[in-house]
């Protein structure tokens, strides 16, 4: 109810005053999309490294499945190109598909690992692909974290 | 006495910033001159209109009934095609929230440690490796980010656009990494539509003039006439855009690239996105996969706001702006800005268009290709004011 709308709009206000952490992208091997692997020193008091470095390797693995040029992207080309490109408006797209992968991802991730040390990751998609933010927020009760996400499923 | 909020579903397209017009509550997203756009469809509407009416009953007829038919698959071809490039979102960058310019204002000044009172500080320049080539990252002032590697930023719609090509007044919009390969089709489709209806054209004034006479044909389907002025003038640049967009492609190269000079010249770095490899270039840019739009448009605003009167930026100017003229003649290709000139974009909008002619015939008007103001930007200086005859 109106409580419950009044708490998140707090937590979002407190959100913003938070540290931020951002992640860039690694270019090193052309314009896909790939995130830099390097630990922020930032980071270190909040999560292991280990952890860090693997949810940024699995977050890369996603995206190079997504861009992935090969025999189903032709396929996927050759068939839309010969329907006009209109079969997109019933069909989803191989990188929608691994995007909404993506956002589960990043769902469970958080929900397991990040907020529990006070952390909260933004999916990349809603900061136009250049970077992870990584939120440090003071210790916020696991309730008010469960009513965040189910904000963020809506 | 409380005040009453009236909570408005304001959808994400409403607020975002740049020059750009949104129609279909945010599906549609277009640049914000659009008379070229309107002539465009105006003469390729018009002229196949002319050429079934006129020819296809007589050549259906005398020929083959597959003639009006194959013509009509192309036509729905092309504009399907123009249509997806104009309307679609042609890779926008969002621009960087507070937090992330802070952020990235912090890491600059970080690095260039204590600059002297009085001296300018250094150009915000990020050196990356790509395949063993060192790339410059430029910062863009307007949208407070670092261009990732082939993103430019277009000053008619205000935008930073990844792998930039060009803006297209023709087609309305940017031509960028989501809608390059549907620009691609429309212009090889509109060659082979106008080539198409070209010699149908002449084969049915032939087989016409046997039977009553040159004159007499002439006559009888006025339109014959009409249609063969548009494509012989549309067939000189479009096919020599089509060939010129080939030749890009199967070097990887962006039409923005290749007229500054990114990849040319001795002491120049190689392009290090080129796979070496005809096919394997023209797969990745034909065939890659579809690139979602990052530019969440049709979200709604997550956050209450009192019934706004702003109306939603839909609706469009149609003024023609001088650059119309240049639209007339050639593409406009505009360098976009580089630091740190960017804040001027409507100074230097009607001269901004960097005409580079690419067809070796001129259309109806004739007028020499501008050379561009020298842009703040020294590197620039020399490059922007080179015309490139690609001809093909």
């Amino acid at each position: 109810g109106a409580e419950t709308f009044h708490n998140l709009q707090e937590l979002r206000h407190s959100a913003s005053l938070a540290n931020k952490v951002f992640i860039q992208r690694d270019y090193s091997e052309g314009t896909t999309c790939k995130f830099q692997t390097k630990f922020p020193s930032e980071l270190e008091s909040r999560i292991e490294r280990t952890l860090f470095e693997d949810t940024v390797k699995t977050l890369n693995n996603y995206y190079a499945e997504a861009e992935k040029i090969g025999g189903q992207s032709y396929l996927e080309g050759c068939l839309a190109c010969a329907t006009a490109y209109l079969i997109f408006l019933c069909m989803e797209t191989r990188y929608e598909k691994v995007l909404k992968k993506i956002a589960k991802y990043i769902q469970e991730q958080n929900e397991k690992i990040y907020a529990p040390r006070g952390l909260l990751i933004t999916d990349p998609i809603e900061r136009g692909m250049r970077v992870v933010s990584f939120e440090c927020h003071a210790a916020i009760s696991p309730i008010h974290w469960s009513q965040k996400y189910k904000f963020k499923d809506v | 006495m409380s005040a009453v909020m009236i909570t408005r579903k304001v959808r994400k397209w409403e607020k975002l910033p740049g020059k750009n017009t949104f129609c279909c509550d945010g599906r549609v997203m277009m640049a914000r001159q659009k008379g070229v756009f309107y002539l465009t469809l105006f003469l390729i509407i018009g002229t196949c209109s002319l050429f079934f009416a006129f020819e296809c009953p007589y050549l259906a007829v005398n020929l083959s009934p597959a003639i009006p038919v194959f013509a009509a698959l192309l036509f729905l071809f092309v504009m399907a095609m123009l249509l997806r490039t104009s309307f679609s979102d042609p890779g926008v960058l969002p621009r960087a929230l507070p937090e992330e310019a802070t952020f990235i204002e912090m890491e600059i000044e970080a690095a260039n440690g204590n600059v002297p009172a009085g001296q300018r500080p250094p150009p915000r320049i990020r050196n990356v490796q790509i395949n063993n080539q060192i790339v410059k990252l430029k910062y863009c002032y307007t949208c407070k980010i670092f261009r990732p590697p082939r993103a430019s930023h277009c000053s008619i719609c205000d935008n930073c656009v990844d792998r930039f090509d060009h803006h297209c007044p023709w087609v309305g919009n940017c031509v960028g990494k989501r809608n390059y390969r549907y620009f691609y089709l429309f212009t090889l489709s509109l060659s082979l539509l106008t080539i198409y209806i070209f010699t149908f054209d002449i084969v049915h004034v032939v087989m016409r003039s046997v039977d009553s006479g040159f004159l007499n044909t002439l006559k009888e389907t006025p339109g014959t006439v009409l249609e063969v002025l548009v494509c012989f003038f549309t067939l000189w640049s479009v096919v020599g855009l089509t060939g010129f967009h080939t030749y890009l492609i199967s070097l990887n190269q962006t039409t923005n690239e290749d007229i500054k000079g990114s990849w040319s010249g001795k002491n120049r770095v190689q392009n290090p996105y080129s796979h070496k490899n005809i096919i394997k270039n023209c797969c990745e840019v034909l065939c890659g996969p579809a690139y979602p739009s990052v530019l969440d448009r049709r979200g709604l605003m997550q956050e209450d706001s009192p019934a706004s009167e702003t109306s939603p930026p839909s609706s469009s100017s149609m003024n023609s702006v001088p650059q119309t003229t240049h639209a007339m003649l050639c593409l406009q290709k505009t360098t976009a800005p580089l630091i740190p000139n960017e804040h001027t974009p409507d100074d230097v909008k009607p001269s901004i268009a960097d005409s580079a002619e690419k067809t070796p015939s001129p259309k109806e008007e004739e007028s020499p290709a501008p050379k561009l103001p020298p842009l703040a930007s020294p590197e620039t200086d020399a490059e922007t004011s080179i015309i490139k005859d690609k001809a093909h």
